[in-house]
């Protein structure tokens, strides 16, 4: 924690006016998108304090996302964490099932939410950028669902490694628009979007996937994700009658993370844990912009970036698709710097190996993003107390990644 | 101080014509290729010299120049090297401005003193910083205004009466109208909004109006030239030195001569 830096009394207070996390976050845009984030930023105020808005969202999110999801026990993974642990050791470990949404993960949250507010802001073409393609997915259902035109951009590389959701995109009714430029990977399919939308501003709502970008959009991603941390409380509360002792979530971007963490973030009790894509190792080609990055603007935000020493953005590398990107939301940016949140990495072989032990263990199939998640907690678990209890973000599900992970397991399909 | 830009842009207007910007990518093919590629843009009459500073990420960019951009780092151009570059032509050029055009992270990863005490040293005039709106302005206006170099802001078709004043507070040296609402060097405005654009513009500021985005030749210069106090060319440059390279400098001098040529021609017809 820095010294010279004074906290805020509430950690859930962010960002200020101009939409700063302590010294990051911003508005870092070419000038012809500002009157229309400007205009965002307005129309998100109105739509906050309109009970109407809130109820819309809560609906849709009931009967068309299928929440609540459930907390559940994991109590094969507990166990066997167990049997390894120190006696007395091991903590019990729940599962937060965001990949019981409907598109398979917690992307969904966002994408009702912004689609409501294109709605209100009169737009009836959206766009997006998808990394694994969760995020494009769950944006062509809701342009499905409110009869919006919808264009996907996606990383050529991307394309190849996640061709089911490619296809699911396209059934859906979307265009997907393979990116080729810089690694055609993630970060390079949000520059195509951001063209894009600079061209075709008066009519297009940009549905950022995660909780970075300019502002209003890392808060508006954040609030619509809170759902996630909101829930787990009140089921830990029904379930065990207290608080977690501590939160897990996997970090690309970060809005599953920020979502679940939030709601948490003045509970001095609750330990919180982001895991970071390590990749190959933090020493080799990875994607781990805290543990490996310095601050820098990217994308319309000042945050943590991978980056030289001339500030030119370094190629990320994750087995998952969703953790390949090069920077990380704001406020993570802010929480590390202030120490409430720690940040962990995971290499691709970790998260490789609890993809499969959930699998086995629990029945459940996680996405390789979520699976990062999973190895933390393996690794965590043992050395806290039995009575201990951990919740991780089961951000998604894994059936896209068979394919990637067959791969990597030398098995051939 | 003598103010390179605002002596140029009064020198061209006392020759009742619009100034000439040109723009290419440092480093674009190489950094050894770059002096000949200034000293053409100045033969050829270029006025005012825009100096893209190479980013991984040029999201305002069209195809054209993003290639610039990574034919330039392909070849290993570092920031140094650009500083080095603008110095070394600041030596043979005493009158001719620099103005640097690029993105926020290569400018500001070294702080913003830094980058604004080497701008000073190598002659630099002017910087135009596409991802820092007046809203961001702390990240580097004080550091540039200390240091005596212009921030130049942009103006968009999306500017409208609302926001022109947050976009003119902080402006200096010149204003930059973006022509259209899109990336560099894809499509063209109708001459008749950027009339009515610049003419909206000229009114609410005394700073010299340059037009920029999707200027590909001489007509379309000269048409701009009729009400702008400045033209920007940038993609048509920068594709002839895609096409032709290390060879490009007598290219780019005979293109920028018809574009010179084209505003002259208002003097005479005017």
């Amino acid at each position: 924690m820095t010294d010279t830096f004074a906290l805020p009394n509430s950690l859930r207070s962010q960002p200020d006016a101009n939409g700063h996390f302590g010294a990051f976050g911003g508005r870092y845009v070419a000038e012809t998108l500002m009157p229309l984030i400007l205009e965002l930023e307005k129309v998100y105020k109105e739509a906050k304090a309109d009970p109407a808005f809130d109820a819309e969202y809560a609906e849709l999110l009931r009967s068309y996302v299928g929440r609540p999801n459930p907390l559940y026990y994991a109590a094969r993974l507990t166990e066997a964490l167990r049997a390894k642990a120190a006696p007395g050791k091991g903590a019990k470990i729940y599962l937060k099932r965001e990949e019981l949404n409907h598109t398979g993960a917690h992307k969904i949250n966002n994408c009702i939410g912004q689609a409501l507010l294109a709605r209100r802001m009169g737009k009836k073409k959206v766009i997006a950028e998808t990394g694994a393609g969760q995020h494009g997915v769950a944006t062509a259902t809701v342009a499905a669902l409110f009869g919006m035109e919808c264009k996907i951009f996606m990383g050529a590389k991307d394309v190849e490694r996640q061709k089911p959701n490619v296809f699911r995109m396209k059934l859906l009714g979307a265009e997907v628009i393979p990116v080729h430029s810089g690694s055609s990977t993630l970060k390079d399919s949000m520059n195509d979007a951001l063209r894009y939308w600079v061209s075709n501003v008066h009519d297009t709502f940009y549905i950022i996937g995660t909780a970075a970008g300019p502002h209003p959009y890392p808060e508006l991603v954040r609030d619509f994700q809170s759902i996630i941390g909101k829930e787990t409380r009140a089921q830990m509360l029904e379930a065990e009658g207290r608080l977690p002792d501590m939160l897990i979530a996997p970090v690309g971007g970060g809005s599953n993370a920020i979502g679940m963490f939030h709601p948490f973030l003045d509970d001095t009790e609750v330990a919180m844990i982001g895991v970071e894509a390590a990749g190959e190792g933090l020493d080799k080609k990875h994607a781990a912009s805290l543990a490996g990055g310095k601050s820098g603007i990217l994308h319309g935000n000042r945050t943590y970036l991978l980056q030289d020493e001339d500030g030119q953005i370094t190629e990320a590398h994750s087995i998952s698709a969703g953790l390949d990107y090069p920077g990380i939301g704001p406020e993570h940016s802010w929480l590390h710097e202030i120490g409430r949140v720690k940040y962990m990495p995971i290499k691709d072989d970790e998260a490789l190996e609890s993809f499969q032990t959930l699998s086995k263990l629990e029945g459940i199939i996680p996405a390789l993003e979520s699976a990062h998640a999973v190895a933390a907690a393996e690794q965590v678990a043992p050395t806290l107390d039995a009575d201990k209890i951990i919740v991780v973000n089961l951000s998604g599900r894994g059936d896209k990644d068979i394919f990637t992970v067959a791969d990597a397991l030398g098995v051939e399909m | 101080m003598t103010d390179r830009l605002t002596t140029r842009f009064a020198a061209c207007k006392a020759q009742g014509r619009a100034a000439l910007i040109t723009f290419v990518t440092a480093g674009d093919p190489d950094i050894a290729a770059m002096p000949a590629i200034l000293d053409a843009l100045v033969a050829g009459g270029a006025d005012i010299i825009e100096l893209g500073m190479p980013f991984t990420d040029p999201m305002a960019d069209g195809p054209a120049i993003e290639l610039a951009n990574l034919r330039s780092l392909g070849s290993g151009t570092k920031t140094k090297d650009i500083f080095a570059l603008a110095a070394d032509f600041r030596a043979r050029h005493a009158d001719t401005p620099i103005v640097l055009m690029g993105y926020a992270n290569p400018m500001l990863i070294r702080g913003a003193d830094w980058f604004a005490d080497q701008c000073k040293a190598a002659g630099v005039d002017g910087v135009i910083c596409v991802d820092i709106p007046p809203e961001e302005d702390a990240e580097i206006g004080p550091a540039l205004r200390a240091a005596g170099v212009h921030l130049v802001r942009l103006a968009t078709p999306t500017s409208d009466a609302a926001r022109l004043p947050a976009v003119l507070k902080s402006a200096s040296g010149f204003l930059y109208y973006v022509s259209v609402a899109g990336v560099t060097g894809k499509q063209s405005a109708a001459q008749a909004s950027i009339d009515i654009a610049v003419g909206k513009l000229k009114a609410a500021t005394d700073l010299p109006v340059a037009v920029g985005f999707g200027v590909r030749g001489p007509e379309q210069a000269a048409a701009i030239g009729r009400i702008a106090d400045g033209v920007v060319v940038g993609s048509a440059i920068v594709d002839i030195i895609g096409s032709h390279g290390d060879a490009a400098a007598p290219f780019v001098q005979d293109f920028v001569a018809t574009l010179r040529d084209a505003l002259h021609i208002r003097e005479t017809a005017a």
